[in-house]
């Protein structure tokens, strides 16, 4: 069993300058199942991104426990996938070298891979581009170049830190019916960061809403958005009453906490 | 062919500069009426305003030449190829009568005679006040008043015209005829003389290193050599004149009778020995001034004032006969023309610093040619050639004696027999010192090779060691930390002040140069890699990470090629600079490269040497920069896109 479960997960920034300490995140626990879709949102601070770097194995918890399968998470592994916000793309390097980057790394030989590029591009739509270099490329195709140099590692897990923030919004609702079949496809586990209420609620079969200060779980959802969006087009959900009344309330939740932190200040 | 071109290097210079004014006066005609069309395209302050304009750069390198032609006196040469042979005619005869005009108001502001005669008296008056009245006795006090009295006297006896001498009278109205004489001789013109053949002959202004030919090529040229001769003669004559009246002479010899009694009382004076010391001094100064005016130099103001104005008649006659000349002086000769100094006539103004562009490219022809032998390179090297090398010497060069002493095991020894036995070391040290033959390769050769080989060995030692220690230091805190205050203490020191030590150190072949070079291109190189290095986005790590790099695999797949841009800039930037110093380091010591050809030219004033040197170091910078450009467009096309 390839779940990822958090225990009791707490991590503490100390300001270099002055001493003070942050409470980034306190006492995380949660259980994620294989080919699970989560998707987290919260007001900026909530600490979002810093739980996604240390399931990436980037940044180590002050305390609690973070396990991937039987594994303890101790820095960054093949078997966790992770798609940055610009795409983080080697723009000195063609599209196909940068999808065929971790395969070289493992030294797999180049016909092997050259099969496995090729198959990726075409699910991400980029046939014929393997020899374009990247900074030609608009943005939405640079997010799926990162998207295919991460599945063609074949992950386990794939970390999705604001992917899609970056993106216009027709190229975004594309990416993310992209991201839906791909989660279907692979049966991939995923975990999705945004700051937009909408693409929360597509986009996450299970949805956190974090709360800052310290950084924690406000609220769970369990959301039947994410398998209807297999089925139908994303904008009719969007018109749905009960995608309208869970947007307000989640909506109200993340107004409240901001107007909390404002009157804090 | 090249010597058809030297002899004929002023039609080529009218040649060209008739085509640069063509293409000067084209190119702003074409690009006003460019500019007229682009200015309704685009609003003022548009970048894209700047693109393009090819004809405003042929415009502007036209205008620079054109300027250089002018400067350089090439315009005057190429178009009025004997104004300079004539100018130097007038001023021969400026120098055949500059010793009757250095006494004269027309050259000198006063009259000689005034000058001496103030000074003097002013000095008399002061040596009067200063008399050391205690060494000497009140007879002999008296005495010196009376010396210092009749010197006084004698001045205004030479000053006065009634004393005048009739013989001194008769030699100025002489003097005064023979110059009136000139003057006529100049008025009647030059019609009917004719150069000489070994005139004709004379190679042409600029072909050799005399510059101007000396002899008239020119009948009026003619002339003014014959005024100049003539003129020479009346001179010598004009400063044998003096003018000592009898009353003078009779003061004259009584004074030196009395000068030679008071030296004489010296001798047998017994007092003490600073005494004697200071009536010597002051004797001394005394006869000093009186042998300045025993000579009849000085004349009364009215016996000159007729020599005076022949002088100015004569110039006036030289310049009736000069009027086109002297518009060509004005307009094409920018200084103060040309001047006769003993053996030959030298141009004076800018065109003394600044060569002409076409002798310029001459003397570049005759440094390129390959032919030793033939007048060719510079001394002893070929400016750019090929010769064969011993690959041993390279090898003796890449290779330290010393590494060859550290090896384990002994040199060979001499054995009973008296026979060397060689042991392995033995034939390692010959390869060390090149003492083997391992047969020759073709390889470049001469000073300018021999600059840019040391600035290319340079920078790859600096390359091969610089970016690695860059790029770990720009990952490492230990190579940070350990390294950074090394190379912070060193870099900052200006690299020619490196230079008097490395050049003592590893004497001044190309070791020496190269070390300071390699010092320069290093810290350079350091720096850039490091920038570039720590200048990777944490995303691209993490990313990598991510993918499974290991920590090598990401130091040579993401932050080395993440650094490239700045590597290169660096690189460029360090040819620059290496470029810069090996040229001055060049200049302190060594027997090649273009920096030595540049110092020996300076210590012999060739100033067409200098320019050549300037010019080559210009086109090669340009060249390594071009080159450095090209190779960063091709190489990193992602730069600034990332």
């Amino acid at each position: 069993m390839t779940d990822l479960s958090c225990k009791n997960l707490s991590m503490t920034f100390t300001n270099p300058a002055n001493g003070a300490m942050v409470e980034a995140l306190k006492d995380i626990n949660f259980t994620l199942k294989k080919g699970e879709l989560l998707s987290v949102l919260g007001p900026s601070g909530c600490g979002k991104t810093t739980l996604l770097n240390m399931i990436a194995g980037f940044l180590n918890p002050t305390s609690g426990q973070l396990s991937f399968g039987d594994q303890q998470i101790q820095g960054p592994g093949v078997e966790r996938g992770m798609v940055f916000q610009q795409g983080a793309l080697f723009e000195w390097l063609p599209v196909s070298k940068n999808v065929d980057f971790g395969l070289r790394m493992k030294n797999l030989s180049s016909s092997d891979s050259e099969k496995l590029v090729e198959k990726w591009l075409d699910i991400v739509g980029l046939t014929g581009f393997g020899d374009t270099p990247t900074y030609q490329l608009s943005g939405g195709m640079q997010q799926r170049v990162a998207l295919a140099r991460c599945l063609v590692n074949d992950p386990d897990l794939i970390l999705m830190d604001e992917p899609l923030g970056a993106l216009d919004a027709l190229t975004r609702e594309k990416m993310q019916s992209l991201i839906l079949e791909l989660w279907k496809e692979t049966g991939k586990t995923i975990i999705i960061i945004t700051h937009s209420v909408e693409e929360a609620l597509l986009l996450g079969e299970r949805l956190f809403v974090m709360a800052p200060r310290p950084g924690r779980i406000h609220k769970e959802y369990n959301l039947p958005f994410a398998e209807r969006g297999l089925k139908e087009s994303l904008r009719d959900i969007k018109q749905q009453a009960d995608f309208g009344s869970v947007r307000e309330e989640i909506l109200t939740m993340i107004w409240d906490m901001e107007e909390e932190i404002m009157g804090n200040v | 062919m090249s010597e058809f071109l030297s002899t004929h290097r002023a039609d080529i210079a009218a040649l060209l500069i008739l085509i640069l004014t063509g293409l000067f006066i084209w190119s702003i005609y074409y690009g006003l009426r460019r500019t007229r069309t682009l200015d309704s395209e685009q609003v003022f302050g548009d970048p894209e305003r700047t693109l393009g304009g090819w004809f405003w750069a042929i415009c502007g390198v036209s205008s620079l030449l054109l300027v250089w032609f002018y400067f350089s006196w090439g315009t005057a040469r190429a178009f009025f190829p004997n104004a300079a042979n004539e100018m130097c005619q007038v001023a021969k005869i400026d120098e055949a009568l500059s010793p009757i005009t250095s006494k004269l108001p027309y050259g000198d502001r006063y009259y000689k005679s005034t000058e001496v005669l103030v000074r003097n008296g002013q000095q008399l008056a002061v040596l009067e006040a200063q008399m050391p009245a205690d060494v000497y006795s009140n007879a002999e006090q008296k005495q010196l008043f009376s010396i210092l009295e009749r010197n006084q006297q004698l001045l205004a006896i030479y000053s006065d015209s009634a004393q005048q001498s009739p013989s001194t009278s008769a030699d100025l109205d002489a003097i005064h005829l023979r110059l009136t004489g000139l003057s006529e001789d100049i008025d009647a013109g030059y019609a009917g003389l004719m150069p000489t053949a070994e005139a004709l002959a004379q190679p042409r202004w600029g072909v050799t290193d005399s510059e101007i030919p000396m002899l008239p090529v020119t009948a009026r040229g003619v002339l003014f050599d014959n005024i100049a001769q003539q003129s020479r003669v009346i001179a010598k004559d004009f400063i044998k004149v003096r003018n000592l009246p009898d009353v003078a002479k009779v003061i004259i010899s009584d004074v030196k009778n009395d000068i030679a009694n008071l030296k004489e009382a010296d001798k047998n004076y017994t007092g003490s020995e600073a005494d004697l010391t200071s009536r010597k001094a002051y004797l001394k100064a005394v006869e000093r001034i009186f042998k300045r005016l025993d000579d009849g130099a000085i004349f009364p103001a009215a016996a000159m004032v007729q020599i005076n104005r022949d002088i100015i008649q004569i110039q006036n006659s030289v310049k009736g006969q000069t009027q086109g000349l002297r518009l060509v002086d004005a307009l094409f000769l920018p200084g103060q023309g040309v001047v006769k100094s003993r053996t030959l006539c030298v141009e004076q103004g800018s065109s003394r610093w600044l060569p002409k562009p076409t002798d310029v490219v001459a003397k570049f022809a005759r440094l390129a040619n390959p032919n030793l032998e033939n007048g060719g390179g510079y001394k002893g090297t070929t400016l750019f050639w090929w010769k064969w090398l011993e690959i041993a010497d390279v090898l003796a060069f890449l290779i330290p004696d010393g590494l060859v002493d550290m090896l384990p095991g002994d040199y060979g020894i001499h054995n009973d027999d008296g026979e060397f036995v060689k042991t392995y070391k033995d034939h390692l040290l010959a390869i060390a010192q090149g003492d083997i033959s391992l047969g020759v390769i073709p390889m470049l050769d001469g000073h300018i090779w021999d600059s840019v080989f040391r600035v290319i060995v340079a920078m790859a030692f600096g390359i091969a060691l610089g970016v690695p220690l860059g790029i770990y230091m720009g990952v490492s805190r230990f190579f940070k930390s350990f390294f950074d205050p090394l190379i912070e203490l060193y870099r900052p020191v200006p690299p020619l002040a490196w230079a008097p030590l490395i050049l003592t150190i590893f004497g001044i072949q190309d070791d020496g140069k190269i070390f300071l070079l390699f010092m320069v291109a290093f810290a350079i190189m350091v720096i850039s890699a490091r920038t570039g290095a720590s200048g990777t986005q944490l995303s691209k790590i993490r990313a990598s990470h991510s993918l499974g790099a290991t920590n090598r695999q990401i130091i040579r797949y993401v932050i080395l090629p993440n650094a490239l841009p700045e590597i290169l800039t660096g690189i460029r930037i360090a040819i620059g600079v290496c470029w810069g110093t090996l040229v001055a380091a060049e200049m302190l010591a060594g027997t090649t490269g273009i920096g030595f050809i540049e110092n020996v030219a300076r210590t012999v004033s060739d100033y067409e040497l200098i320019w050549v040197t300037i010019l080559i170091m210009g086109l090669l910078g340009l060249l390594f920069d071009i080159a450095m450009r090209f190779t960063i467009s091709v190489l990193i096309p992602w730069r600034g896109k990332g």
